[in-house]
């Protein structure tokens, strides 16, 4: 890629802007007497529709993507993203519907949410869904909020969330917003939760204990039935970050490990696509006793067909507006009836598979921490090639040059210099043996010749950006010049 | 079909290599009486033409037409120029993560870069994030900003807002120790400034109201800013439709501190309510409490600049419970097209737009309110939207219309006790003239 201005910066107030249809009402002379109106926007651009175009290509460029190579962002699931999908989100029966629409005009929408709630409950094992939160944060903070309900209803919301310390960030923060104090329980030397721990950090002030299964390294939680179990004796709930659902699915279901609340990640589990960070959907599967909170509107099926219940005086009322991200939901229905029961648990199986394959691929190249069996990732460190000073975002950086996207840095916490690996099930092994041989070249390079990999990347437009300098001294927009 | 690319002969050797004799063998660490015995009871398989039929068949059942319809209230349908369709869905755009390793996604950070700039320059305000989910998660984060800003418990929160929004409020500040006391409106529909001046006090943190409001009514930005910090509390304007300041003077420029909302209108289709496109600014000063990511230029090892995602000592994965937000994935692929949509258009083409707009709701409000039994129901300066009040009970006038096919608006009864015969009309520039006379006949008739 070569170096593409900012728009503003290729701006020219004389050019024509696209054309409108003419107006065709007759223009009221003073249309907006007694509003403030803007004599102009400042700065905004102007330029031509191909500029337009060419501008937007040529930065496309400068971004590596799924649809271009192996992504294996641990904890993020950068799986093919079928286009199939998108043709179905994007078919005008759907787009163009309004979502004040009075629900007989909108049965086919309302029978495509209600469908991914049914189908969302058979492949996890809980009782109803809800689809309104937009992403995974959003889904946690949802889910806090159904148990704090329910914990109200029951006389008392209690005070501590536990959260182990390989968690998500997201998962201390949505407990916080919920207006709890978290506490954090080790993991031991399995890399799963401390039983003692828990055992003596459970008490009749805990809402919830917040886990994630598998967890972040990779590894089945093997007790959750037992922690399910300790925390059930002194009346808490069990939440379940579902982020790593797509190892599980057809394989076994949350909803039959004790989990009272879920949430799963359509973008991830669902190959949804990650669009440079969004849109995502987070839906939250919940056990009988929350339905009465569960958001509004609820879809609900009736003899006169699907309506949007409001009617629910123990909702905890809306987490955002209308029924959710409608457009991510159907690409999520998609991929599921594409793949059907069969094709479900093969993703499980192969992604397992894959992560398992590269776990053995560089075994004894890279540090392990733990030794525990991995499902879907694995988490290596960058301790051997420290005593090279070679650092886990050198290897990063590093892999650029082959070609393919770095793995997770720096999660989870429990791991000093951690390289999070998750390749998903769509990769061809052609793709996986390249990232072996990279990583073990990298190896290599790190004891014969570290300064290559402290100098990489060397094959970008920029390479290495100052990001101490990007936040002590923000630049957040741009400016004319003086 | 699971988009599987491993051959069977791949698999047999990759489990050798791996160590396990089968599938299942992968999975002993999970407990057997946990695990499934039964194959999932979901449909399908479905190849490629089977499910595009299933959608079909299932988008059919939509009897929605929009062609005729005037609905607004948060979600607005307008004109997006192909261009944002063809290169919003290049899977450049559609398939990476959020940038964490900016040399590979210079794409997508200066995109978002320019983004923030573009919502600067519409808000009148130093700094926006790069999203948020939609306009109501915006106001309620806009709502708990100002609560970290000022330490102060209550926020003044006007009826004329959003419904939805105001819900989801209340759902954020539910646990925090946050009051929200809500302001009336007055006849003319802008906010009432004799009820804040009453409520507003020493406690207060933010003067939360919407412009246009959602009675489609343009507030008086400047008075309810100058009237929030009389009492050294933020002013908060919050945007629904965002098309609106491609010509009505930037709220920042106003006096309001925080500008949020959702900008759906720059070039989201409605596809029933998401996904949408949260949006926040705020004075510079307020940056480190500002929610959700924000990309930065920088410079790399050699000079050259660059974009990197920044300031996120704010956020979930460095703070943990600390964050000013929980918010990790946002709306990034929205933003981008949002981001093409205000770039097409340009300065001209948006205030032309934005004015088509004006003028064909000034044409529909005067039509309309020419009919015996319509009255128009607040004298505010409005955008694309207004409210009527009928001689007869909007429901049944709504069932009239509807059997012609027309969708006339949005009724207020429901958010609106006091509104019982009350509809709030939208007219976009994808309306026409001979649909606007349509439903002003229809109307007529419907009353006679």
């Amino acid at each position: 890629m070569i170096r593409e201005p900012l728009i503003f910066e290729i701006s020219d107030k004389g050019k024509t802007p696209i054309r409108l249809p003419k107006l065709d009402v007759p223009a009221a002379p003073d249309p907006l007497t007694g509003a403030a109106v803007r004599a102009g926007i400042e700065g905004f651009p102007q330029v031509a529709e191909s500029e337009v175009v060419r501008h937007f290509t040529r930065l496309s460029q400068a971004n590596y993507c799924v649809d271009l190579g192996f992504y294996p962002l641990g904890s993020c699931t950068m799986k093919y993203n079928p286009k199939v999908n998108e043709k179905v989100a994007g078919m005008p029966a759907f787009t163009r519907t309004h979502p004040e629409a009075p629900e007989e005009l909108v049965q086919g929408n309302l029978e495509v949410l209600k469908t991914a709630e049914e189908l969302l409950c058979v492949i996890a094992g809980m009782d109803a869904f809800t689809l309104h939160p937009s992403a995974g944060a959003h889904g946690e903070l949802t889910g806090m909020m159904l148990i704090q309900a329910a914990l109200k209803a029951r006389g008392n919301p209690r005070k501590i969330v536990l959260i182990p310390d390989s968690a998500h960030g997201t998962n201390p923060s949505s407990a916080h917003l919920c207006g709890y104090k978290v506490q954090e329980i080790k993991s031991d030397q399995r890399g799963m939760i401390d039983l003692e721990d828990l055992n003596r950090a459970m008490s009749e002030d805990v809402a919830a204990l917040m886990v994630t299964n598998p967890n972040t390294l990779g590894v089945f939680e093997a007790d959750i039935c037992r922690i399910g179990e300790i925390v059930h004796a002194k009346g808490g709930f069990l939440y379940m970050d579902g982020a790593n659902l797509n190892a599980l699915t057809g394989v076994a279901r949350p909803g039959d490990m004790k989990v009272d609340v879920l949430h799963v990640n359509l973008h991830k589990t669902f190959s949804t696509p990650h669009g440079g960070g969004g849109p995502g959907s987070g839906p939250v599967g919940i056990k009988k006793e929350l339905i009465p909170f569960l958001p509004v509107p609820v879809v609900t099926r009736t003899k006169e067909g699907l309506v949007l219940d409001y009617n629910r005086p123990r909702t905890i009322g809306r987490v955002r507006s209308f029924c959710g991200n409608f457009g991510v939901v159907l690409r999520a229905l998609a991929y599921i009836l594409t793949l059907g029961p069969e094709g479900l648990k093969e993703i499980a199986q192969i992604a397992v598979l894959n992560a398992n394959y590269i776990r053995k691929g560089l075994e004894g190249e890279y540090h392990l921490k733990y030794a525990t069996p991995t499902l879907h990732e694995c988490v290596f460190s960058d301790k051997l090639q420290q005593e090279h000073g070679i650092k886990n975002v050198d290897i990063a950086k590093r892999l650029i040059d082959f070609g393919l996207h770095p793995p997770t840095m720096s999660f989870p916490l429990i791991v000093h210099g951690a390289l999070m690996i998750e390749p998903t099930e769509t990769e061809s092994r052609r793709d996986l043996d390249a990232f072996i041989d990279a990583m073990k070249t990298i190896a290599r390079e790190a004891r014969e010749k570290p300064d290559v990999l402290r100098a990489a990347p060397h094959a970008t437009y920029v390479r290495r950006l100052d990001e101490t300098t990007a936040a002590k001294k923000p630049i957040l927009r741009w400016r004319p010049a003086e | 079909m699971s988009y599987i690319a491993l051959s069977d002969k791949d698999k047999k050797e990759m489990l050798a290599k791996v160590g396990v004799s089968d599938l299942d063998g992968l999975f002993q660490s999970i407990p057997e009486p946990i695990r499934l015995r039964e194959p999932l009871a979901v449909p399908g398989p479905l190849a490629e033409t089977e499910l595009l039929s299933y959608f079909e068949k299932t988008g059919s059942r939509n009897a929605y037409n929009a062609h005729l319809s005037f609905l607004g209230a948060g979600a607005y349908d307008h004109f997006i120029p192909s261009v944002v369709d063809s290169l919003s869905s290049r899977g450049e755009f559609v398939t990476p993560y959020t940038p964490y390793q900016p040399e590979v996604s210079q794409g997508t950070l200066q995109i978002v870069f320019e983004f923030q700039t573009l919502i600067c320059q519409l808000t009148g305000l130093d700094i926006a994030n790069a999203s948020l989910y939609d306009g109501a998660t915006a106001a309620a984060e806009a709502v708990l900003m100002a609560h970290r800003l000022k330490s102060k418990a209550k926020v003044l929160v006007g009826c004329s807002i959003h419904p939805q929004y105001r819900h989801v409020i209340r759902t954020y500040i539910r646990n925090l120790g946050v009051e929200a006391v809500e302001f009336a409106y007055g006849p003319d529909g802008r906010a009432d400034l004799g009820d804040i001046e009453k409520k507003l006090d020493g406690a207060t943190a933010a003067v939360v109201f919407q412009t246009p409001n959602f009675f489609g009514v343009i507030e008086d930005v400047k008075a309810l800013s100058e009237l929030a910090h009389r009492r050294q509390a933020l002013s908060v304007a919050v945007v629904a439709e965002a098309a609106s300041l491609g010509i009505l003077e930037a709220p920042g420029k106003l006096g309001a501190d925080i500008v949020t909302g959702e900008a759906q209108s720059f070039g989201m289709p409605l596809s029933y309510g998401g996904p949408y496109l949260g949006f926040m600014a705020c004075a510079k000063d307020f940056v480190r409490q500002l929610p959700g990511r924000i990309a930065g230029q920088t410079v790399d090892v050699d000079g050259k600049r660059g974009f990197v995602l920044t300031l996120s000592t704010r956020e979930q994965h460095i703070r943990r419970e600390s964050a000013t937000s929980n918010i990790c994935t946002n709306q990034a692929l929205c933003a981008v097209r949002a981001t093409m949509f205000l770039e097409t258009l340009g300065e001209k083409g948006l205030r032309e737009w934005a004015l088509q707009n004006v003028h064909k709701a000034r044409y529909a409000q005067g039509e309309l309110g020419r009919i015996k039994g319509v009255k128009l129901k607040f004298g505010g300066p409005v955008f694309n939207e207004f409210v009527l009040e009928l001689g007869k009970d909007w429901a049944a006038v709504d069932k009239t219309l509807r059997a012609k096919g027309i969708l006339g608006g949005y009724g207020l009864a429901r958010e609106y006790p006091e509104l019982k015969n009350a509809v709030l009309v939208c007219v976009t520039e994808m309306r026409g003239k001979d649909v606007i006379d349509r439903l002003v006949k229809a109307v007529e008739e419907a009353l006679r």
